[in-house]
């Protein structure tokens, strides 16, 4: 029980660095000395010195090699033994737009109607989520708030997981659009039969995309919101996420994006092994679909979901991870362990990090701020006492966005805490 | 109308013909046929096996009279001269709703479910109608009897299709001619059941096939009851089923599985059912032979799949591709095995594919005479009616066929169908054949004419050199008319043939061109076509038998593994006893037992497997699962303790290998949460490919499911009727069963007379310390609450499972002595898991409450072992207590720690070998090891997967070739699993 007390106390302790939550701007620099870091674009520096200031990497050194004079003004944290990697990051996750799911009321991830371009997930994320803050410990720090539906289901943007409101949270503002690639088979009554309507379903979308295309060109006059929100997706500037497991659903949406020249993301993902060629032909990325998933087949190999990531990575394609089914938001705190699976099945431990770190940022298009320890890029980072992707040494002592101390309380420490010290009394 | 009036004139006409003597008769003078019929020189199969090769059989008044080589034939007989053709007795198809209309479907519609049943006077249970009578439904429908009449039915034996006891059947003779005065033989052949409630009633009880079992048994034991005049009320259905007590028992199982379930139900009470089989029953033919029963077999055997698209065939699983090849196979092992069956033409589209499919079965290599015996003799015998039909012998109905030989070959003709005494012409027996191949000139213009297909609807092909010809044929009564196109085709003229078939293949009669020239006509076959015979060849060849698997699917094992005496060398070893971790350790398993545990073992006949680097642990051990299981909750009532998963285990549950993937060994599998008192549990080892009732622990604990919450008073889904709607209630549900329970046990023990209830009997079990709640639970109101109602009771909750909120009660929890097994981190999905930390396993330790991770989850349970390592992160448990978690604890909630749950010398070889520290993120199980038989090793698993794939590619050659000989295909579904949670529901049934 006295090794419980300290154990408690000691992680007490550590809160209390955080004033408050969400965390105040950074006004102090400090440097992070002696741990591992794990940089997440593949590299890795056993014993490093991390500086950052106002919230970005002033400095990230192998202390082996270089000698940093740190000025008596940096608060220093000495993470020696310890590890240091940069936020993790969730794509396609519904983070903040649906608290309980089983209570309607406090659902707000999908529309009806299947355009929906123009849908914006941003204005309904709540910052206030008990689910979301229960990332940070964890590691998970930054995420695609994505809006569900049937066709195209909206527009996602990137947040970060520690701030007061919506626009505090915004990393990037509408980054993508998402679209469900209409099924091969459909699922009726527990059996499952071939979608005869897919072909027609695949020309709506083209056709959809046709009218989008011909409204933009013209003047404009009556104002189309869905046709507006397609924009920049038409341009190629804005990414338009598919979600898409078929194998052949894969290479007709490959095929519609070569025709219109889009910039596409792939979600899901479940047979893009099998189409892996085409994939790293058209340079077209993969955010995979949770690797905790039963294969879909009977016939199916047990560890299929296990070594997708292996067999996308190992041909050259980018891939990230995600989290999205049941239970999708509150086991979206597993996003760590999902990667570390993927170790288990093939990939080394400096790949399967970059699943959820460079990756995810490269697809998101936050690369130039997020997703890796480089000097220049935003602090957003967090210190664990071991390895990070392995659930038994996932110790957060500290956490960082845009260097920012974070909180590492929730709800449920709270609850944790105040029931521990109950049942001791 | 005049139509109408006269086809009743007709009928009455009919009727009144054959009315029987004490009938009385205003259109003339009472007439009788004493007349004999004689049909001679025909190959007469008396039976099966009892053949006359040229015999003549005598007939008389619909009976028949003699059979034989040497019979005298009485003067005033009709003789008819069969020249040769055979003689087999008429079929009986045995399981069919012939002239029974179908019952209509009740609109239902209401907004919550119908708990109480639609009728008085009757048993509770709307489903369970036994005294219905088809014949009182019974309308004689001559369209369908003629079509059975053209297969070689003469004999139907039909029953209302609906509901859970289904009353009684009736034998009918397939006699268009008389009236059903002649046609009923009998009109109470049997009571029928299944596990299939009506269509006529939306009284939701019971919802699973477990509670169509738990039904079925009650409903015995009540019959019984009222038999002895022990209930004072007026039940019309018991009333019915015990006067059907002596009837022939039907069962419509319908699969190998439902089988089992079925004899399991019948066993208990001396009954033995006669089964309707699914066709699937070679899968465990061991199993289907002992349960004794005799078996109605439908043959919808499936097509060949349409695999021409891969990416619709990737979804196509190897078990429905093998059905394909198998089931063909299914008449023919049954023979094998001396199972005793039947055929009928239940479940296919029309009674024409009877032949079909027979031919195919045939072609597996069984033998004719028991396909024949399986449509004559032996549904006679099931039937009880040897004597009267089934056969050829003296005194039996005159219901015969007539055909041209041996009635399981392609070509034969069936020619007539006698019934009673009363024939049906199938095809005329003078028919001539003019099946071959002709070649002749006209107008200096050579032609060849190929002439094939049925006997009396032949087709033509028509060429002349290499250009093929429209052609049109028609033949009646020895008459032909052939037209077909002349060589320019694009004149669209005709050139017309009209001939006489004076012997068969020869046609003479006269041409006529377009221009009207008129030339005579002759020509003979030059020689008879036999299609049949050309692909015969790679017919056989594609009747070789797919290897059956256990279970027989992907990943199932041709041989089933053996127990082995194996020796772990130089593993970590987690023991989960006093000794911890043993570092560079031995472990000897030999008859499926620990037998040493030390340094440097040695043993002369061990397989040695060198684990140095690995971790060696006791298997996992789930508390919560819902896998393996083809129900989950019967929600039918507020408290369903009469029903137990024990008889509806599905070992064909590919997630039975997964979860070995991963580990683990034994698992609880638990009814669901859909009502406060559940049904009982089955703890089964995962022993893949065994049949399901070798899963089940042979000393087996017993154990019931609670639940608590918002599943029970139904808070998340439409349903307003069912007490209760709130905790409160729930607290009241307990203690109103419980009092009735502990009444009942009292009387039960005083020796008084008592009606045996299930459902109590086992709440008494609770009462009396036998048998062990575990307990869905969430928040720390309703755990108190339930700790509070069994103290007043006298016992003890002995788990609380899920209990989310256990770490707000850990301490009451600790002094009740219940265990909590818990999930590791799920939350928020629902609002009582509101206040759900992934801390709550820790705090409940840390108070001294024995505590699981569970996983309630197919797929969770795939990786318990890093369930289990989150404790390490919330709440700092050590490696040692967390890995307990999932191995020593559930088994002590179990009570099977005797057994299993750590390595000790004299406890079952339930183990897995680890890659690395199993608690680790990076860990991958190797080897999962049940009584020394490893049903998990990673290395056979890739060799495996390959063989998977390449089975299923050659299946699909097989199909693909199936589909470019012309033979008929069906498109690809596939059948999900639905994965199963607290909340399932069936949805078969």
């Amino acid at each position: 029980m006295k090794k419980l007390t300290t154990y408690i106390l000691s992680l007490c302790a550590i809160a209390a660095f955080a004033q408050q939550t969400p965390a105040p701007k950074q006004t102090q620099d400090i440097a992070i000395t002696g741990a591992t870091a794990h940089i997440g674009n593949g590299k890795t520096i056993a014993n490093s010195t991390i500086i950052f200031s106002d919230g970005k990497i002033t400095n990230i050194v192998d202390a082996n090699e270089v000698k940093l004079n740190i000025a008596s003004n940096v608060k220093i944290i000495n993470a020696t033994g310890k590890h240091v990697y940069p936020g993790f990051i969730v794509p396609n996750s519904t983070l903040g737009l649906v608290e309980i799911d089983a209570v309607r009321a406090s659902d707000d991830d999908a529309e009806i109607g299947d355009w929906n371009a123009n849908i914006r997930s941003l204005i309904a994320y709540n910052a206030e989520s008990k689910v979301v803050e229960s990332m940070r410990p964890n590691g998970v720090l930054l995420g695609q708030i994505t809006p569900r539906g049937a066709r195209l289901t909206g527009t996602s943007s990137v947040v970060q997981f520690d701030a007061w409101n919506w626009e505090d949270a915004a990393v990037k503002v509408d980054d993508a659009v998402h679209l469900n690639w209409p099924r091969n088979f459909r699922r009726r009554w527990g059996s499952v039969s071939v979608n005869k309507e897919y072909a027609e379903q695949v020309q709506e979308i083209r056709a959809y995309f046709n009218n989008a295309k011909a409204y933009l060109q013209g003047s404009k006059s009556t104002v189309n919101l869905p046709y507006d929100a397609l924009s920049d997706v038409l341009d190629g500037s804005k990414k338009l996420f598919i979600h898409v497991d078929e194998e052949k659903g894969i290479i007709d949406a490959v095929n519609f994006v070569k025709e219109n020249n889009l910039n596409m993301v792939v979600v899901g993902g479940a047979e893009a092994y099998k189409t892996n060629e085409l994939l790293k032909e058209n340079n077209i990325p993969v955010v995979l679909m949770r690797a905790h998933s039963l294969p879909s087949l009977d016939d199916n190999d047990y560890d299929l979901p296990y070594k997708m990531a292996k067999l996308l990575t190992d041909v050259g394609i980018t891939v990230a991870l995600e989290a999205s089914g049941d239970m999708e938001r509150m086991s979206s705190r597993n996003l760590p362990f999902y990667a570390g699976t993927t170790v288990a099945h093939g990939l080394t431990k400096a790949q399967a990090l970059q699943l959820i770190t460079l990756n995810a940022a490269k697809i998101l298009g936050i690369d130039a701020n997020y997703g890796s320890l480089e000097k220049g890029k935003s602090a957003t980072l967090f210190i664990s006492e071991g390895d990070a992707l392995d659930m038994k040494t996932n110790v957060l002592t500290h956490a960082f966005i845009d260097g920012r101390d974070l909180s590492l309380e929730t709800h449920q420490t709270k609850l944790w805490k105040r029931y521990s010290k109950k049942l001791e009394n | 109308m005049t139509k109408k009036y006269l086809l009743f004139i007709t009928m009455l006409w009919a009727f009144v013909i054959n009315a029987q003597d004490y009938f009385p008769k205003n259109d003339g003078v009472h007439t009788k046929n004493t007349n004999y019929t004689a049909l001679t020189n025909a190959k007469i199969y008396v039976t099966p096996t009892q053949v006359i090769k040229n015999g003549t059989l005598l007939i008389k008044d619909g009976k028949i009279v003699n059979s034989g080589s040497s019979v005298s034939i009485p003067k005033n007989a009709i003789v008819i001269d069969l020249n040769g053709k055979s003689i087999y007795p008429s079929f009986i198809d045995i399981y069919s709703d012939f002239g029974v209309e179908k019952p209509t479907r009740t609109s239902g519609g209401s907004r919550s479910a119908q708990y109480n049943p639609s009728r008085t006077g009757y048993y509770w249970n709307d489903h369970v109608m036994p005294e219905n009578d088809a014949i009182a439904k019974f309308k004689y429908d001559e369209k369908s009897a003629t079509d059975l009449l053209k297969a070689g039915f003469g004999v139907v034996n039909t029953h209302i299709q609906d509901g859970i006891v289904r009353g009684t059947g009736a034998l009918i003779a397939l006699n268009n001619k008389n009236g059903n005065e002649h046609r009923i033989i009998d009109e109470t052949s049997g009571q029928y059941l299944s596990f299939r409630k009506s269509v006529t009633s939306s009284q939701y009880y019971p919802g699973s096939i477990m509670g169509s079992m738990a039904l079925l048994r009650q409903l015995y034991i009540d019959a019984d009851w009222y038999a002895q005049g022990n209930i004072s009320t007026k039940d019309l259905s018991l009333e019915a089923l015990n006067k059907n007590k002596t009837l022939i028992q039907f069962f419509e199982a319908g699969s190998r599985a439902n089988i089992m379930r079925a004899d399991k139900v019948g066993d208990a009470y001396g009954i033995q059912y006669v089964m309707l089989g699914g066709g699937d029953e070679y899968e465990r033919i061991a199993d289907i032979k002992a349960t004794n029963a005799t078996i109605i077999l439908p043959l919808d055997f499936p097509d060949a799949y349409d695999v021409e698209d891969p990416f619709a065939t990737a979804s196509l699983s190897l078990q429905d591709m093998r059905a394909w090849n198998q089931k063909p196979h299914n008449p023919k092992i049954l023979a094998e095995n001396g199972v005793t069956f039947a055929f009928t033409t239940h479940k296919l589209k029309s009674a024409k594919e009877l032949k079909a499919n027979i031919l195919k079965a045939i072609g597996t290599g069984l033998s004719k005479e028991k396909a024949l015996e399986a449509l004559t003799t032996i549904p006679a015998k099931i039937l009880n009616k040897e004597a009267v039909i089934g056969s050829l012998k003296n005194g039996s109905l005159a219901n015969f066929l007539i055909t041209s030989g041996d009635i399981f070959d392609k070509k034969t003709t069936l020619y007539e169908n006698w019934v009673q005494g009363e024939k049906t012409v199938i095809e005329d027996l003078s028919t001539k054949d003019i099946t071959g191949d002709y070649t002749f000139t006209i107008d200096n213009q050579p032609y060849e004419m190929s002439i094939s297909g049925e006997l009396s609807k032949p087709k033509t092909e028509i060429k002349s050199g290499d250009k093929t010809l429209g052609s049109k044929i028609s033949y009646k009564d020895d008459w032909v008319n052939i037209s077909f196109t002349t060589i320019d085709t694009t004149k669209q003229e005709f050139i017309r043939i009209v001939a006489k078939v004076d012997a068969e293949n020869t046609l003479s009669g006269k041409s006529i061109l377009p221009n009207g020239t008129e030339t005579p006509f002759s020509v003979k076959a030059t020689k008879a076509v036999d299609k049949a015979d050309k692909h015969k060849d790679d017919k056989e060849k594609s009747n070789t038998l797919f290897a059956v698997s256990y279970p027989n699917k992907a990943f199932g094992f041709n041989e089933l593994p053996e127990t082995e005496t194996l020796l772990f060398k130089n593993a970590t070893v987690w023991t989960g006893e006093a000794d911890g971790i043993l570092q560079n350790t031995d472990v000897l398993i030999k008859d499926g037992k620990i037998v040493k545990i030390g340094k440097d073992l040695s043993s002369g006949r061990a397989k040695v497997i060198d684990a140095t680097g690995k971790h060696l642990t006791a298997g996992i051990i789930d508390e919560h699962s819902h896998i393996a299981t083809a129900s989950v909750n019967e929600g039918g009532q507020n408290s369903s303790a009469e029903v137990s998963i024990e008889d509806v285990i599905d070992e064909t549950d590919t997630n039975i290998y997964r979860n070995l993937a991963g580990g683990v060994t034994s698992i609880q599998v638990l009814h669901g949460s859909a009502n406060p008192i559940g049904g009982r549990s089955a703890i089964i080892k995962l022993k893949w490919g065994e049949s399901a009732s070798n899963l089940v622990y042979n000393d087996t604990p017993k154990f019931i499911k609670f639940a608590l919450g918002e599943n029970v008073k139904q808070s998340n889904w439409s349903s307003y009727s069912r007490f209760p709607q709130s905790r409160m209630g729930v607290e009241q549900l307990y203690i109103d069963y419980f009092t009735r329970a502990k009444a009942y046990d009292a009387l039960k023990k005083s020796g008084k007379p008592y009606k045996k209830d299930i459902e109590l009997e086992v709440l008494a079990e609770i009462l009396n310390k036998e048998r062990f709640i575990s307990c869905h639970s969430y928040v720390q109101s309703e755990i108190n609450m339930l700790m509070k109602v069994a103290e007043k009771f006298n016992f003890n909750i002995n788990t609380f499972t899920h209990i989310l909120e256990g770490y707000k009660v850990a301490d009451k929890m600790k002094e009740h002595g219940v265990g909590g097994s818990t999930f590791s981190d799920w939350w928020a999905y629902k609002y009582e898991v509101n206040d759900a930390i992934p801390y709550n396993a820790s705090i409940m330790h840390n108070a001294g409450v024995t505590v699981a991770i569970n996983s309630d989850d197919a797929e969770m349970s795939r990786h318990l072992n890093q369930e289990a390592a989150k404790t390490i992160k919330y709440g700092g448990v050590s490696e040692e207590e967390a890995w307990k978690f999932v191995t020593l604890n559930p088994a002590k909630l179990l009570h099977i720690d005797h057994r299993v749950g750590s390595i000790k010398v004299g406890k079952d070889a339930d183990v897995v070998l680890w890659s690395q520290n199993p608690l680790s993120i990076y860990a991958k199980a190797e080897k999962t090891i049940i009584e020394g038989k490893t049903y998990f090793d990673l290395e056979r698993d890739k060799t495996m997967q390959a063989e998977v794939l390449a089975e299923k590619s050659k299946l699909t050659n097989m199909m693909l070739k199936a589909k470019n000989k012309g033979l008929k295909t069906q498109p690809i579904k596939k059948k999900t699993k639905e994965l199963l949670h607290c909340d399932s529901m069936d949805t078969e049934i």
